[in-house]
């Protein structure tokens, strides 16, 4: 198992060079200079003389050859420093760090809300195929597949501006200094995301558990007298949850960066609105770091998956 | 009916906002107002935009600045008094005596000069986009350390109104001397508020500052200005997460903001010292060509459009080169008489497809360059490409986010064909509003990029102007000229409406978004 865990993990540093190397030189094609949208203003305002633009492309190091460029920002990359924000001048890690805390909540918050209704309503739908329990169950997942999580978040939105004249907070309180003021901002993203979340992972388990209940040792359990509850307890639902973890990780992921609707509803001052804002002002260097920071996730999800099934399903770890 | 009721909400309201501004203020209280966009860094002298004044002006001040009831007229704000010499090249400046930085540290003539030097002549890496206002000063002295003088080149017939710039916050000689980059990354004032903090992305807030020189003021014990737009700012403020947004609203966003607060809000409206104006590539065939450039301008119906627009978007006066209502600016007698602003729009019309025949392209087609914003050049754009439809011209319309919008202008061998650019002031003032017309060589903001000395030497020759009548006389031929060349046309002015909830006093709205900031007047009533 830890020549498994060894092997896959070291999988992990040619897929983030790939990645590093890729964002660079890919964003060093995008029209617009950084230095003009930086001082023009996120609302364009008046001219600036060339010799300005041309004095703070020689202090942001824009003016150095590209291969210059990247090793100085790889090597303070490997350092744990990942530069300053062209937009801001200040440290890339601060602006991502003061957004972090928020994103990972919701999505934390998202997923174990997708992981409480999808585990037992896909399984439940699976069991109860066809009945009126399964059909309620595949009504209610796929109105959430249809229904984009920023629209119901703007549907909230307005019912409680409507009947309470309430909406939640509009900056983010640390759950570790007010619980209740940092819940009462993120319960209802989480919701609105969560809602969708859990309707793929419903529909996934669903199917699922209705293919594992076809499988030959569910027949031999159930020849052998063991009762339903514990057929599906013990035998289908383990196996049934491969894919479902594979739909998790990988939405768990997602949520890290992918908000950026969401968090515009919401106000959120989260990860997703930082990449949409870096990229409309070519700010390369949290671009760069931005990336970095979802393939890492990804990558450590999919490390974490890899973990899962091996332990979910011996089979994987003895190959 | 709907904008006739506006109008008296709005009336009622600025009756209300008069009888608000005598009644006593009240002190304390925390100030939460929305703010659409966010500064990019913290120096005055090198931001442009109102989302960086509406956060960071509440912690300076300035030599001078507007009085929001009596707009366009002056006040002191760093300076006690002031004195202009007879020959219009000396400026005297008396300053208040007993002001403080937030640091402690006393504030005097010294500070004015290391503020002003830097405008007008940044060294050491510093950016100052206002560097063409001040290219007139000769020198500043400080004869003593509540004193200080400014003498000028030349006349200068905005010069006073500079000095009320909102742009030009006073920063302390003592920090510029140690770091003249200090501003942009540090935020040390003498105005109303400290400064607190900024959560990038969020929120900007400030305190007050129990130094500040005016006894009792400022009235409020702090403020959190939020960055938030769109839809979810609008309902902010229905919901009283916020009371207030400095900008504007739509016309569709005051009206949902007044059935959602009922007689909770109040309205304040203005026309604004903003416009929308056409700019054609005059290094380009055909727009090099006046005949074609003015029948794109006369095939606009003006009049029409203001009335229509004014519904759906925050664009409402006709108006030339000047904001339609400043005391320079045509009347509408002398505009209806220029190329464009008649209102005979099918004589106009005829007159322009005979012009787009005797040029040659009498089935003229180009692509309209615009800004992906919805509020108000989409509406704008679309209108005008009606227009121009309607004199057989077809254009394609072209909406850019913000980016590569300036970049299609702003290079230097533009390829666009015509765009739809804004031309923002914090004043009326020709000296502001008319450089989008001075030749390119000397106004890089006019991106129709052609070379007209005539319009320059009209432009110098009413900027040296002091005698008002005689600045008027010479801004009517600049207009003439402008308009009948037609390498940038207006099109539509701005209308301001502003919907706050009524425990916000001591605000008053003013013409430009960029001034009465300071919020050092502001007080809640609760």
């Amino acid at each position: 198992m830890l020549r498994f865990i060894f092997h896959r993990f070291l999988l992990m540093i040619p897929t983030l060079l790939g990645v590093a190397i890729l964002v660079f030189f890919m964003l060093r094609l995008m029209p617009g200079d950084p230095v003009a949208t930086m001082l023009l203003g996120d609302a364009g305002g008046a001219n600036i003389p060339k010799a300005v633009i041309e004095a703070e492309r020689v202090r942001l190091g824009l003016d150095q050859p590209l291969y210059v460029q990247f090793f100085k920002w790889f090597w303070g990359m490997l350092q744990g420093d990942f530069g300053f924000s062209m937009w801001t001048g200040r440290s890339v890690a601060y602006e991502i760090g003061i957004r972090l805390e928020l994103s990972l909540q919701v999505a934390v918050m998202a997923t174990i809300l997708a992981v409480l209704l999808a585990l037992p309503l896909g399984t439940l739908s699976a069991i109860f195929k066809d009945s009126w329990i399964d059909q309620t169950i595949r009504v209610f997942s796929i109105a959430g597949l249809a229904v984009p999580s920023f629209w119901l978040g703007m549907i909230v939105i307005l019912l409680l501006l409507t009947y309470f004249s309430w909406i939640p907070p509009l900056t983010f309180t640390s759950l570790i200094d007010d619980p209740w003021a940092n819940l009462s901002q993120l319960i209802w993203p989480a919701l609105a995301v969560g809602y969708r979340y859990s309707a793929v992972s419903t529909r996934m388990m669903r199917s699922s558990i209705l293919e594992v209940l076809q499988e030959d040792y569910i027949r031999t359990a159930r020849a052998k007298g063991v009762i339903g509850r514990l057929v599906v307890a013990r035998h289908a639902m383990r196996n049934a949850l491969l894919p479902v973890v594979t739909v998790i990780g990988l939405e768990f992921a997602f949520l890290i960066g992918g908000l950026v609707v969401t968090e515009q509803v919401f106000n959120l001052n989260g990860i997703g609105r930082l990449f949409v804002q870096a990229v409309a002002r070519s700010d390369f260097t949290m671009i760069q770091a931005l990336v970095l920071l979802v393939s890492v996730f990804f990558v450590l999800v999919n490390f974490v998956m890899d973990m899962m099934y091996a332990f979910l399903d011996p089979r994987i770890r003895y190959r | 009916m709907k904008r006739h009721l506006a109008v008296l909400v709005g009336a009622a309201a600025l009756a209300v906002a008069g009888a608000a501004w005598a009644q006593a203020p009240i002190s304390g209280g925390l100030l939460k107002f929305a703010v659409s966009a966010e500064p990019p860094n913290y120096d005055c002298h090198a931001n442009t935009s109102f989302a960086f004044i509406h956060p960071v002006r509440p912690h300076y001040n300035t030599l001078l600045k507007f009085d929001p009831p009596k707009y366009p007229a002056i006040k002191g704000d760093l300076a006690e008094s002031w004195n202009v010499s007879k020959d219009g090249l000396t400026y005297t400046f008396k300053l208040r005596k007993g002001v403080k930085f937030h640091d402690g540290s006393p504030f005097s003539s010294e500070d004015i000069k290391a503020t002003y030097d830097r405008l007008r002549n940044p060294t050491g890496g510093v950016r100052s986009v206002r560097q063409a206002s001040y290219a007139d000063i000769a020198s500043i002295e400080t004869p003593d350390s509540l004193t200080v003088v400014f003498k000028l080149k030349k006349q200068n017939a905005s010069m006073l109104t500079n000095f009320a710039s909102p742009w030009d916050c006073v920063y302390s000689a003592a920090k510029l001397k140690q770091d003249p980059r200090f501003p942009e990354r540090n935020v040390m004032g003498t105005g109303p508020f400290t400064f607190v903090e900024h959560v990038a992305g969020s929120h900007w807030t400030g305190r007050k500052f129990e130094g500040y020189f005016e006894k009792g003021k400022p009235y409020l014990n702090g403020y959190v200005a939020i960055f938030i737009s769109g839809a979810p700012m609008v309902n902010a403020l229905a919901a009283g997460e916020v009371v207030a947004e400095f900008r504007g609203h739509s016309p569709a966003d005051r009206d949902r903001l007044l059935k959602a607060l009922g007689d909770k809000a109040q309205v304040q409206e203005t026309p604004w010292v903003c416009s929308l104006v056409v700019t054609f590539n005059t290094r380009k065939k055909p727009f090099d060509d006046a005949r074609v450039r003015r029948a794109l301008s006369l095939a606009v119906d003006r009049w029409a459009g203001a009335q229509a627009l004014s519904k759906v978007a925050l664009v409402r006066h006709v108006g030339g080169i000047l904001r339609p209502g400043y005391d320079l600016a045509a009347s509408e007698k002398e505009l209806v008489q220029l190329p464009g602003w008649s209102k005979d729009i099918n004589a106009s019309r005829a007159e322009a497809r005979k012009l787009l025949q005797a040029a040659g392209v009498p089935n003229l087609a180009f692509t309209f360059t615009n800004r992906n914003i919805a509020m108000p050049y989409v509406p704008v754009g679309v209108f005008l490409i009606d227009q121009w439809r309607q004199i057989g011209v077809s254009v394609k319309h072209e909406q850019l986010e913000t980016r590569l919008y300036l970049a299609a202008q702003q290079r230097d061998n533009p390829t666009y064909d015509a765009a739809l650019d804004f031309n923002c002031d914090f004043m009326d003032e020709p000296n502001l509003q008319l450089q989008k017309y001075l030749s390119h060589d000397r106004s890089p903001i006019n991106y129709a990029q052609q070379t007209d000395r005539v319009l320059d030497d009209l432009y110098d020759r009413q900027s040296g102007e002091l005698d008002k009548k005689k600045r008027y006389a010479l801004l009517r031929e600049f207009e003439k000229r402008a308009l009948e060349q037609a390498y940038t046309v207006p099109t539509i002015w701005w209308h301001r409406i502003i919907v706050h909830h009524k425990p916000m006093k001591g605000w008053h709205i003013m013409p430009s978004h960029y001034v009465g900031q300071d919020l050092a007047d502001v007080w809640l009533d609760q």
